[in-house]
């Protein structure tokens, strides 16, 4: 991890914070805090992934601005995280697309909706585009041929999931790998998916002021849970086409579309809910410069649900067509941005936890 | 929109966990409350704000207590640390309500957490807040709001204006400008008087300009003053307070916790001549330290410098200031402003009197000079491994223990021994009348919760009378 600014003032805030040591309580960051005394930057790096931005320290903290202390940590760990997905992200030349995230998310979403509609039109006539196709297996096809979606799918996932990869093994070894055993990745698993850290111990986050609130931690798990409704159904429906040879589209109560449609409800809740909070939260503790990241990311994934919605809605109609290259160029969107968008911080998140389960063994835990 | 024209109830002069406690109680017994806060909203909560726990009695562990805390132990606690300069009735009766606190404060959306890491020796005594005393102080205020107190920031009570012990009518600055308000009763929970300098001259002269004051600067000690002034008791020593040793960086006011210094008892401690002045191994820290705030400040200068090296440098908590660093003792002296020479001097013969062995920082290790005026009496370890550390200390002031005198109804007391008509007190300017020297940790919060309920109930009694 670099020095820089923020990097510098998260390392301020955290000899401060290891002076007072209050927060204890909140959540994961201060207890690993403590078993440190100098902060480098990759420990840094590491405790910033580990945040998951609660506030809860900022509206508790004796130290937090107008104090001359001015403590603002969940406003330094954001840039910190930004600044360390930008540092991990492979290969590097593309590390600049974190630079200005919002925009980069934006204009991927747009090229990728153009270029599904330039190859549809391009490669199908007009009639099978504009074309009622009655819901009957093969009709998206008609529109699309098969070989393109999973050649474009495979190929743009494929690479999703090897850039992952590899910046998470950049981040690891830059924040000092640790020996994993079974239980640290079980606990590490519960503290992913039921958000243990944006508890603040047990009561809540701070979403807007003082008050503690369970609202964004709620609204994260129909984002999460609805995402991965909507990958089980893209996976039982990958299962139904290669190995039952039932093709799509599938009747309403099938499988895929279930999973589907309540992921795909579960998800629109999830990033509108976060994108209000976003609006209407305490701009003192958050990073504004990295509002444009967020909120491109939440509108991509809410827009990704809702075309999809709309595609079934629409699926007996002449309207199928180009609602069906409109959905297809979302999802284009998403697999190219998976590791260039703020959807990183999974991986980092989850590893950041990871490693925290292997450094507390043999931490006693607080009775 | 707060109208001052309609007179209320009960006023609360001041904005700290004492206050809000009697405002809150006051306003749940169906009194219309004005709470004056003379901070501004993001300071608010007094001396609170830098808190960490409650020291509550129980029987048997609850939610956040281990074991058991009984009346008789924490009244020996409390006796050991005043010397027997306390109110036996008063204190007995706080320590026993101590224990019945938990439900009024979880309905209040306080939370505890598990006893901090490093102060495993608090968690059968002391209740430890969730994010410490700001949180507790914002759990309180969103509390008061929701039932309906008036709460005024940037608004300091001035002046209670009395008639043959009664208030009748009480002065504020609010915003800047002077307002009079009327109320049937006055609760008195405005604080010690630390926060005010020119105060604390008239006892310890030029000397103050060299103290830090670790908590708000807000704590002027105003109502204080003006009660003594017009006949009302007085209790607990004017020329004393509670000082502790800071880092001398830290700012004038409102450091908190975060500036103390816990190298003392692995060091040796020089002053501004490079002579050591008192024995740094006398006991374990958390027994000592509130010693070496008043040993400072009679140093020359108020300043003292605590020197160690590379084998101490990590048994106690970090500081949030870099100690200073050299390869040689002289080079730490010379960069904290010392004759290198002296320092050097002072060193070699407190390590010709080091016995060099046995050292246990983890207890009374014994490891003693010899033959060294004043001694170390333990860790008495030899300052010989680089690199050389040192840090320059400071009396930190933490409270006043001058107050007002008052009887287990919360009522202030007149000189003549007679209760005030409609005025009550609770928190630090009350806490000399059972807290009348020494300190135990979390007692102020037990004093400000207990007497603050009691106080908030009398004059919702009294008002509505």
């Amino acid at each position: 991890m670099r020095e820089t600014e923020a990097v510098a003032d998260a390392r301020r805030y955290m000899e401060i914070c290891n002076g007072c040591r209050y927060c204890e309580g909140f959540c994961a960051v201060f207890p690993a805090m403590e078993l440190r005394r100098e902060f480098a930057a990759a420990d840094l790096s590491y405790l910033a992934n580990l945040c998951h931005n609660c506030m809860g320290c900022f509206y508790a903290c004796q130290y937090a601005p107008p104090h001359e202390f001015g403590v603002n940590v969940p406003r330094a760990f954001s840039l910190v995280r930004a600044e360390s997905y930008e540092q991990y992200a492979w290969p590097a030349p593309l590390a600049r697309a974190f630079q200005r995230n919002g925009v980069v998310v934006s204009l991927v979403a747009a090229a990728s909706i153009a270029l599904v509609l330039i190859l549809v039109t391009a490669l199908q006539s007009p009639e099978a585009l504009y074309a009622a196709h009655p819901v009957l297996p093969g009709a998206f096809y008609a529109v699309i041929p098969l070989w393109i979606m999973q050649v474009l799918g495979l190929v743009t996932f494929l690479f999703a999931l090897l850039a992952l990869a590899m910046g998470g093994a950049n981040f690891w070894r830059d924040t000092g790998a640790e020996r994993v055993g079974a239980g640290a990745v079980l606990r590490a698993l519960w503290d992913v998916l039921s958000l243990r850290n944006l508890g603040g111990g047990g009561h809540g986050c701070n979403d807007r002021d003082e008050r503690f609130s369970m609202t964004r931690r709620w609204l994260h798990h129909a984002m999460f849970y609805g995402f991965f409704l909507c990958f089980a159904a893209t996976c039982t429906g990958f299962v139904y086409h290669a190995f039952l040879g039932w093709h799509a589209p599938y009747p309403l109560l099938s499988a895929p579309v279930v999973l589907g449609t309540v992921g795909g409800v579960l998800l629109i809740v999830g990033t509108v809910g976060l994108f209000a909070m976003k609006l209407i939260g305490d701009p003192a503790p958050a990073a504004r410069r990295l509002l444009g990241a967020d909120v491109a990311l939440l509108m991509l994934l809410a827009l990704t649900s809702l075309t999809g919605l709309v595609l079934l809605a629409l699926r007996g109609t002449g309207a199928m067509g180009i609602a069906l290259a409109v959905h297809l160029g979302f999802i284009l969107a998403l697999f190219l941005l998976l590791p260039y968008s703020k959807m990183v911080h999974g991986v980092y998140r989850s590893l950041a936890l990871l490693r925290n389960a292997a450094e507390r063994r043999g931490v006693p835990e607080n009775p | 929109m707060v109208d001052l024209t309609r007179g209320y109830d009960v006023l609360v002069a001041g904005g700290g966990n004492a206050a809000l406690c009697a405002a809150i109680t006051a306003r749940q017994a169906g009194c219309s409350v004005l709470l004056c806060e003379h901070a501004p909203r993001a300071f608010r909560g007094g001396n609170s704000r830098h808190t960490r726990n409650l020291r509550a009695m129980h029987e048997k562990p609850n939610s956040v207590l281990t074991d058991a805390y009984l009346e008789d132990e924490y009244w020996d606690d409390l006796k050991r640390v005043t010397g027997g300069n306390t109110d036996e009735n008063l204190a007995r009766m706080t320590i026993r309500a101590s224990s019945g606190v938990f439900d009024f404060m979880q309905q209040c959306g306080v939370r505890f957490q598990p006893s901090l890491t490093g102060t495993l020796n608090l968690s059968r005594t002391n209740a430890f807040f969730l994010g410490g005393g700001k949180a507790l102080v914002n759990a309180y205020y969103l509390a008061a709001e929701r039932i309906g107190v008036d709460i005024l920031y940037d608004t300091e009570v001035t002046a209670l204006h009395m008639e043959d012990g009664v208030v009748r009518s009480a002065s504020l600055t609010k915003n800047g400008y002077p307002e009079t308000v009327s109320a049937r009763c006055v609760v008195a929970s405005a604080g010690g008087f630390q926060g005010n300098l020119q105060w604390m001259r008239e006892y310890w002269g030029d000397a103050v300009d060299n103290f830090v004051i670790r908590g708000t600067p807000y704590n002027r000690g105003r109502i204080l003053k003006n009660l003594l002034d017009q006949g009302v008791a007085p209790v607990g020593d004017p020329t004393q307070c509670h000082a502790v040793a800071l880092d001398a960086r830290a700012p004038k006011f409102d450091g908190g916790i975060a500036t103390r210094l816990d190298s003392v008892p692995y060091s040796i401690v020089v002053n501004r001549d490079g002579d050591r002045f008192y024995d740094e191994g006398e006991d374990v820290w958390p027994k000592r330290y509130a010693i070496w705030g008043r040993l400072i400040a009679q140093q020359p200068d108020q300043i003292a410098f605590s020197l160690f090296d590379a084998k101490s440098v990590r048994l106690f908590m970090p500081s949030i200031y870099p100690a200073i660093k050299a390869d040689s003792i002289e080079g730490v002296a010379a960069q904290l402003g010392l004759d290198a020479a002296k320092v050097a001097r002072t060193v070699a013969e407190y390590n010709a009197a080091s016995p060099g062995e046995n050292f246990d920082g983890s207890k009374l290790d014994g490891c003693s000079t010899q033959g060294l005026t004043p001694p170390k009496t333990n860790w008495a370890r030899k300052i010989d491994t680089p690199p050389y550390y040192g840090y320059p200390l400071r009396p930190g002031i933490t409270f006043t223990y001058l107050g007002v005198r008052v009887n287990e109804r919360a009522q202030v007391l007149m000189e003549d021994g007679r209760p005030a008509g409609n005025l009550f007190a609770s928190g630090e300017i009350m806490a000399g009348n059972i807290l009348g020297r020494g300190y135990l940790a979390g007692f102020g919060m037990t004093i400000g919760t207990v007497f603050g309920r009691i106080a908030g109930k009398e004059a919702a009694a009294h008002a509505r009378n």
